[in-house]
Parts: structure tokens; sequence; C-alpha cells
């Protein structure tokens, strides 16, 4: 009963895990501007990537692999949010202005931020 | 036998995940786009590697996604510097001007 409960609970978590991931990579691909392309990624990479690993866990019981796992999640749960910083840090600093509006203009690569005050 | 089909489920929405961002990898208009599409795609490989090996039944996949992580990480921001200095040898103090600021304002 509990082994069936636990199976099933882990087969929930890896649908959702699973959902997170191919949400955001289309969002990835159908957003506008890169930083609402950051976004998308950067938030559902962390959900989607620690919701898989723990229903793995939840498979894997209490053994050597689940403690990898758990490790492999740690891992993410703290770099994932600190690329995207990275990322989004390193396009402000080169420039890459957010795409505010449609009057605004597009967001391209090479633009200067000064020239917007 | 729910479970076996939980996992190939994931396996397969991981991968068909990881083809459309490499959809934005090619045709991503900026570099940090191209950045962005790497560092997901990497994060995407590890949970591709994990679940292969619960599909597999091979313990030993589970180091090299724990590798591949960290790898990836470290990849990511050494991508990041090269491309804001033009050089893996320049320590980040040695540059004028603060963090977060452009250093030159040329072009």
């Amino acid at each position: 009963m509990l082994d069936m409960s636990v199976v099933i609970l882990s087969c929930i978590i890896l649908g959702a895990g699973a959902f997170f991931v191919v949400v955001g990579a289309v969002g990835v691909y159908r957003f506008p501007d890169f930083y609402t392309r950051l976004h998308a990624a950067g938030v559902t990479d962390t959900m989607g990537s620690e919701l898989i690993l723990l229903g793995l866990v939840l498979q894997a019981g209490f053994s050597l692999i689940a403690v990898k796992l758990i490790f492999i999640g740690l891992f993410l749960f703290i770099t994932s949010p600190t690329a995207t910083h990275a990322i989004a840090n390193a396009a402000l600093t080169a420039g890459l202005r957010p795409f505010l509006s449609v009057r605004a203009g597009t967001a391209s690569p090479g633009s200067d931020r000064s020239d917007q005050e | 036998m729910a479970l076996s089909v939980a996992l190939i489920v994931s396996a397969v929405a991981i991968f068909v995940a990881m083809l459309i961002v490499m959809l934005r990898l090619f045709i991503g208009p900026s570099l940090y786009d191209r950045v962005l599409a790497v560092n997901s795609f990497g994060t995407k490989t590890v949970l591709l590697i994990a679940v292969l090996n619960f599909i597999g039944g091979r313990p030993e996949f589970l180091d090299i996604a724990l590798l591949y992580a960290l790898i990836n990480f470290v990849g990511t921001i050494a991508i990041l510097k090269f491309f804001r200095y033009r050089s893996f040898q320049m320590a980040m103090s040695s540059v004028r001007g603060r963090a977060g600021m452009p250093v030159d304002k040329e072009e």
C-alpha cells in the first residue's frame, strides 16, 4: 500500500517536472525579448529540475543513489539562479536593453544604455 | 509498470525541451540568448542523464550527471567572462571600473 502510494506520488512529481521543463523550453523559444526568455528559462529550469530529481529520489529510496541525486539537486538549486543572474548582469552591462514597449523600439544587442536618459 | 512509463515520458519530454532550446541556440539574435540556451541545455542534459540512469539501471551515470552539473556552471561563467574581457588571463580586480558598470564606452 505504501509502496503503491510512493510510486503514484513519484509519477505525479515526474510528470509535473516534465511539464515545467517543456513549458520553460517553449517559453525560451517563443518569448519576444532576451530578458523574458531569461525569466522563462531561469524559473522553470530550477523548478522542473528539482521536481524531476525529487521524483527520482522517491523512487530510489534510502540508498547511495538518493544521496547522489540530492547532491545534484543541491548543486542545481544553487548554480541555476546564479548562472541566470550572471547572464542577466553580463547582458545589462554589455548594453542590451529590455524590450519595454512597442514604441520604445526593439532591443538590439549593440545599443548603448546611456542614451535613454 | 506505471513508473517506467512515467520515466520514459519524462525522458521524452526532456529530450523535446532540449530540441526546442537548441532551436533558440541556433536562431538566437544576441550572444546572451545563445549563452542562456547553452546553460539551459546543460541543465536538461543533467536531468536526462539522471532519468536514463533509472531507465537503464546503471547507477554510475549519476556520477557523470554530477560532474556535468559542475562543468556546466563553470563553463557558463567562463564564457561570460571571456566575452566581457576577451581574455581568460585578466583578473577581475585589475580591470578599471566598478563591477557591474561598463568598462569601455567606445564603439
